[in-house]
């Protein structure tokens, strides 16, 4: 099912309950209220595999300790959730502990969903309920020994998890507490923009500044007016958000996911809330860096790569061009500590977001098989130290890991 | 170059469902798309690496033949190397191997009748099998009115004399070669490696683009559409890129 | 035996410009819509990467992008006595293959064809009288210049066109075409900035009285959101238009207009890699049961549809349609037939002036970065007193440099040796071409039908074409020859060197990819294969879009009107056609 089907699934569950509920006023809201709790949550975007039904299980996860696969989460009784009870499901979304005890690996981001208030989460309990059952029996541990024993998450809990509620803070706005649940809680940000401990736990002191992710780096969202989101404005943070494509940038890979399949379908209420929040964490950048002389080897021959394979897109002095080609002067994004985003770019291509509101979907083209990688290395070297950006040389070996 | 196979965290709910039916039975149709725009990590399809190094269609006799007309159809003096210098044979040689050498994409079924010179060449010979055949037909002619000399044997003039006759058409290379034919065949080879991209063989160090003042693959001139009247002022690029790319050259 | 599938409300066959058009407006009426295209998939960053999309040997010469022979050629002949005989390369012309059609390679040059130009047959009749018309079989198109002005308008929107409005409302603005028909508003984007070439001309030609303007183009000259969302770069005059797909979102085309939304939508579908061959009739031979396609692994099936769309080049309708049995093959020696007569072509010459030392910088270039006069295109001028009708265009539209092709020496120059070298190196940047475009009127001799001999890979019958320049277009050529030779001669370059149209049509030289006619539109049911909607008289649940729809081609390029006419069909299946299903939206 492709994501305009899947919205109308969402809607026609939404907005026409199913045989069972009919007439029940109460249980179609809450049902409604369910929906738009998977959507702040982005459920789909995890157990929903590419091309296959939705919530019947996922693309695989890597993370640092193995592959995991999300579980198919449709109430089929024998490979979905069927015979789980909202107890279950309560405690899955809280506490890690699935049906029958199993522990959840944290790539469930259980430790968010646990700010959820309880009647969001049964509200999602009875959406959940009212999605087809599909049948899809998802092996969703694929981990190697010693963390294929789910019994570990026992100490993982112990050591790098606490259940708590959202505790609003009453000297900020009611607007800001909305956007602090939402990221912190079901919207589950820092699963991705927050660097990980040894043990795979949130590196709680360097909230959302920016995070390796599977060959990406999910780039810094704290205020911080270099290299986080500080210079964007809350409506162009909000636009980003909406559709994906603002007056700096074009949202690619996971973020696109996310956009089109969550915050795109979130409220402008909510988007507002969350940036009204994100621009108040921080600043937290290091100081800034001199930029590379221009003759330092590396920023000539970035140049020369990047007017003869750049700039017909990105444009001469880096301006970009609207809701098609990205801005790379005076870019947060070109001037993130890990260039490793960057480097996939040029090497892998990536396709841009499609959202209702901007469908244009522009893709990178590969560039891997042109450039070797010390020319991939000296562009983004170029680009990163050009037209108001400043950030560290990119190294060859960054472009190498990329290719393996 | 491999393909990086690690998922990422989250897919597109739908990518293009690309099914051939070759491989999945039951299916119906050769490639159905719906639901996304199609879009692969590491799409390209470049000209394929070239192997500089041995012949893949010529014979050493051959190459000897037709280095020897490339160098007069295209001399060495100020403005470039010769043609067989900038790899003109090369080039020649592994688009017999080609698609283009083969006739793979033309139509080739019969009848076969000859037409007014308007319809085209009609004619079952590929552009090897012309090759093949011209160069043989020409040694020949020379060994028999030159006295058994090889073409790349004679004087500049001699060749240059011979090459105009076959162009002309006034020489009978006999045995089902028609001269101008043959030779219209070799100039459009020669000029096609002579000015094509590096990539391909010929044109090295885009010596005929430096020649003209050609660009190469470039793909932005809004700086300089305004300058009418001045020259281009960056030196050329290929496919395969430049020498400042890797500060081979300031 | 074809295996049968599930039906579908719509089939489009091809999906080129036309087809995404179709597609689209369907879709959107919420019809289930399916596409089947015989080439393959292709998009921007995936299939025209900026690191080769330039590559002058693979996409021009080698012609990549483009329908190969091997699948598809047909036969030739410039009269009914000579044998006609396959087009074993094709050169004349470059028909297109695969997602987006043509329109991923053209240069886009975008035009309005005139009130006169869709009323030729009553505009010379009313004019000049009938005799003026000679053996010319021109015919009117059944619609006017006000019928397709909002058809126009929406095609110029969702390409991006760039130009400078001649005649908004009736008032004629300075620098745009004064002899153009009224147009509702602008142009969506100004005209491109100009190279050094089409500026010498227009300096050159408005001192002698005429009235230079900016070719309309396609080619962006500002970033731009077309009225589906969908976003456009400027062009960067890589000079790689023609016969290249875009590397950078800049030149318009199915791929940079509508397929981002259309591949998004539930109710379409497209089948690449498939070639349809034939439409199925029902016995009564008047309503089409859908198409019989066949895929790459060689598996025969039948699509049932409720509406059969052709949406292939213009000659590829032709060919299906006698394939299928639609309508009746056109016999000149009878007049009698639908399908295949009225086939026309362009009648272009050119003219090329040589500078010492003018650094034109022929490689700056864009596909309709240009200038044009249209003082003596079409009727814009006064017949009377001349020995033909219709007219050209001439276009200053310098659109490449791109070497192997283009390496201009004078007449003399030797073909190679030093000399040549020589004569190359000096003429690469101070050559400067301009060509007229000229109308193709129809006459009888001009007709398209089955080869009886040659047959295409699944056994089918070639088409045969059969061809000549009518006198009348060779008379006309000859005398625009004269006016632009009179303009090269004041540009004050040292050798003007003209090359004039001569009878007896080369199908070995390219020379435009603007066939038309073949299943023209008209209001006779016996003289025309569809009507003013496009909708076939004989089968009326099947619509024929294209330039094969033209009863005759003006001087100007084909693709404004093909996209006008696109829409033109999609509103009458949609506001009439729907209500109907089945029925003729015209009763003669």
């Amino acid at each position: 099912m492709n994501p305009a089907t899947f919205l109308l699934a969402l809607a026609a569950a939404a907005l026409a309950p199913t045989a069972a509920f009919a007439g029940d006023v109460d249980q179609a809201d809450r049902i409604g209220r369910g929906a738009y709790q998977a959507v702040l949550g982005d459920c789909a975007g995890c157990h929903t595999a590419p091309g296959g039904a939705p919530f019947a299980g996922g693309a695989p996860i890597a993370t640092p300790f193995g592959t995991l696969i999300p579980p198919n989460i449709t109430p089929d009784r024998d490979t979905g959730i069927g015979d789980w009870s909202l107890d279950d499901f309560r405690s899955a979304m809280t506490r890690g502990v699935g049906h029958d005890g199993i522990r959840l690996y944290p790539a469930m981001p259980y430790p968010n969903y646990a700010k959820m208030p309880e009647p969001d989460i049964d509200d999602l309990w009875a959406f959940l309920g009212t999605i087809a059952p599909v049948k899809n029996d998802v092996d969703a541990n694929q981990l190697p020994f010693p963390f294929s024993i789910r019994t570990l998450m026992i100490g993982w809990n112990l050591l790098e998890f606490t259940p708590k509620p959202f505790a609003p803070d009453a000297a900020q706005s009611a607007e800001w507490n909305r956007g602090a649940y939402l990221v912190q809680g079901p919207a589950h940000c820092g699963a991705c923009h927050t660097p990980k401990t040894i043990f795979g736990g949130d590196d709680a002191g360097k909230a959302l500044t920016g995070a390796s992710l599977q060959g990406w780096w999910a780039p810094d969202i704290t205020a911080a007016p270099t290299t986080g989101v500080g210079s964007w404005s809350k409506e162009e943070l909000v636009a980003y958000l909406a559709t994906g494509v603002n007056g700096h940038t074009i949202a690619s890979g996971p973020m696109a996911e996310a956009i089109a399949a969550s915050t795109s379908k979130m409220t402008p209420e909510d988007l507002g809330a969350i940036a009204t929040y994100l621009k108040t964490l921080g600043p937290s950048d290091a100081a800034r860096p001199t930029p590379l002389a221009a003759s330092d080897p590396a920023m000539k021959h970035g140049a020369a790569i990047y007017v003869d394979n750049c700039s017909a897109c990105h444009g001469g002095r880096g301006e970009g061009s609207k809701d098609l080609f990205p801005a790379l002067a005076s870019s947060p994004i070109v001037a993130q500590a890990d260039a490793t985003t960057l480097a996939r770019m040029v090497v892998i291509g990536s396709q841009g977001v499609h959202t209702a509101a901007k469908p244009t979907t522009p893709a990178m083209p590969s560039l891997g098989w042109r450039l070797d990688d010390a020319a991939v290395a000296d562009v983004l070297t170029f680009v990163r130290n050009s037209w108001g950006n400043a950030a560290a040389r990119v190294t060859p070996g960054t472009v190498a890991k990329l290719r393996n | 170059m491999s393909t990086p196979t690690s998922p990422t965290r989250r897919r597109v709910l739908s990518t293009a469902a690309w099914l051939a039916a070759s491989s999945i039975p039951g299916v119906a149709f050769a490639r159905s798309i719906s639901g996304a725009l199609p879009w692969d990590a590491n799409s390209a399809a470049p000209p394929p690496k070239l192997q500089l190094n041995g012949w893949f269609f010529f014979t050493s006799a051959e190459v000897e033949t037709v280095t020897a007309i490339v160098d007069r159809l295209i001399p060495a003096d100020a403005l470039s190397p010769s043609g067989a210098e900038c790899g003109v044979v090369v080039y020649i040689d592994r688009q017999m191997i080609g698609p283009f050498g083969r006739s793979s994409r033309l139509y080739t079924q019969g009848p076969f009748f000859l037409g007014t010179p308007r319809q085209g060449w009609q004619s079952p010979d590929t552009p090897a099998q012309r090759w093949r055949a011209g160069v043989a037909a020409l040694e020949r002619w020379v060994a028999a009115n030159r006295t058994g000399r090889r073409f790349a044997a004679l004087a500049a003039e001699e060749k240059d004399a011979v090459l105009k006759d076959v162009e002309a058409g006034k020489i009978d290379l006999g045995a089902g070669v028609d001269a101008k034919a043959f030779f219209a065949l070799v100039l459009q080879n020669t000029m096609e490696g002579f000015f094509a991209d590096p990539a391909y063989g010929g044109n090295k160090d885009m010596a005929s683009w430096r020649m003209l003042g050609f660009p190469g693959a470039r793909y932005d001139y809004r700086d300089h559409v305004d300058k009418h009247g001045q020259r281009y002022p960056l030196p050329p690029v290929s496919i395969t890129g430049r020498p400042e790319w890797a500060g081979k050259v300031d | 035996m074809a295996k049968i599938l599930p039906r579908k409300d719509v089939v489009i066959v091809g999906l080129g410009w036309s087809g995404a058009i179709l597609a689209h407006e369907l879709t959107d009426a919420g019809l289930d819509v399916l596409a089947i295209e015989r080439g393959p998939w292709r998009d921007t960053a995936r299939d025209f990467n900026i690191g080769y999309a330039q590559d002058e040997l693979r996409y021009a010469i080698r012609r990549d992008l483009f329908l190969q022979p091997a699948t598809e050629t047909m036969t030739v002949r410039n009269s009914d006595a000579e044998r006609a005989l396959p087009m074993r390369d094709y050169a004349s012309f470059l028909p297109g293959n695969g997602v987006g059609g043509a329109g991923v390679h053209w240069n886009g040059q975008t035009w309005r064809f005139w009130n006169s130009d869709f009323r030729t047959r009553s505009n010379i009749v009313e004019r000049y009288g009938a005799a003026k018309l000679g053996e010319l079989t021109v015919r009117d198109w059944g619609v006017t210049g006000a019928d397709m002005e909002s058809a126009y308008d929406r095609f110029e929107a969702l390409a991006g066109i760039s130009g400078t409005a001649g005649n908004v409302g009736g008032t004629i603005r300075p620098g745009g075409n004064p002899f153009e028909d009224p147009r509702a508003r602008d142009y969506p984007n100004p005209p491109m900035k100009m190279t050094k070439a089409p500026i010498l001309f227009a300096e050159t030609a408005m001192a002698m009285g005429l009235h230079p303007f900016p070719c309309p183009s396609a080619n962006l000259s500002q970033p731009y959101v077309n009225p589906l969302g969908i976003a456009m770069g400027q062009c960067t005059f890589c000079g790689f238009c023609e016969r290249f797909g875009c590397a950078n979102y800049s030149k318009a085309s199915a791929q940079t207009t509508i397929l981002p939304v259309l591949m998004k939508k539930p109710n379409f579908e497209v089948r690449t890699d498939s070639e349809v061959l034939h439409v199925d009739l029902d016995p009564s031979k008047t309503f089409a049961r859908g198409v019989t396609y066949v895929d790459t692994s060689g598996e025969t099936w039948f699509q049932p549809a409720d509406l059969v769309l052709l949406c292939a080049y213009g000659l590829h309708n032709v060919r299906l349609m006698m394939l299928s049995g639609i309508g009746t093959i056109y016999d000149p020696a009878t007049d009698v037939g639908t399908v295949g007569r009225n086939y026309c072509y362009q009648t272009n010459a050119g003219v090329t002036v040589y500078f010492d030392d003018a650094t034109l910088n022929p490689f700056i270039a864009a596909g309709a970065l240009g200038q044009t006069v249209d003082d003596y295109n079409g009727d814009a001028f006064d017949h009377s007193a001349l020995d033909f009708v219709g007219g050209a265009g001439i276009n200053c539209v310098p659109t490449n440099g791109r070497p192997i092709a283009f390496h201009p020496t004078p007449p003399g120059t030797p073909r190679w040796g030093a000399d040549w070298k020589k004569a190359v190196a000096k003429n690469y940047s101070n050559a400067l071409s301009f060509g007229s475009q000229g109308s193709s009127y129809a006459i009888r001799g001009n007709h398209l039908d089955l080869d009886p001999t040659y047959t295409d890979r699944f056994g089918r019958p070639l088409m045969r074409m059969t061809f000549d320049f009518a006198d009348n277009d060779i008379r006309m050529s000859a005398w625009v020859s004269d006016r632009m030779e009179a303009i090269a001669g004041r540009m004050g370059g040292r050798q003007v060197v003209s090359d004039r149209r001569k009878k007896g049509w080369d199908s070995t030289v390219y020379q435009s990819t603007h066939n038309t006619g073949g299943a023209i539109m008209g209001t006779d049911p016996k003289a025309s294969a569809v009507n003013p909607f496009l909708q076939s008289w004989d089968v009326p649940n099947v619509f024929v879009v294209g330039a094969s729809a033209f009863p005759q081609n003006p001087g100007k390029n084909p693709t404004g009107t093909v996209g006008a006419l696109a829409f033109r069909a999609a509103d009458a299946i949609r506001r009439q056609y729907l209500a109907n299903p089945g029925k003729p939206l015209v009763t003669p």
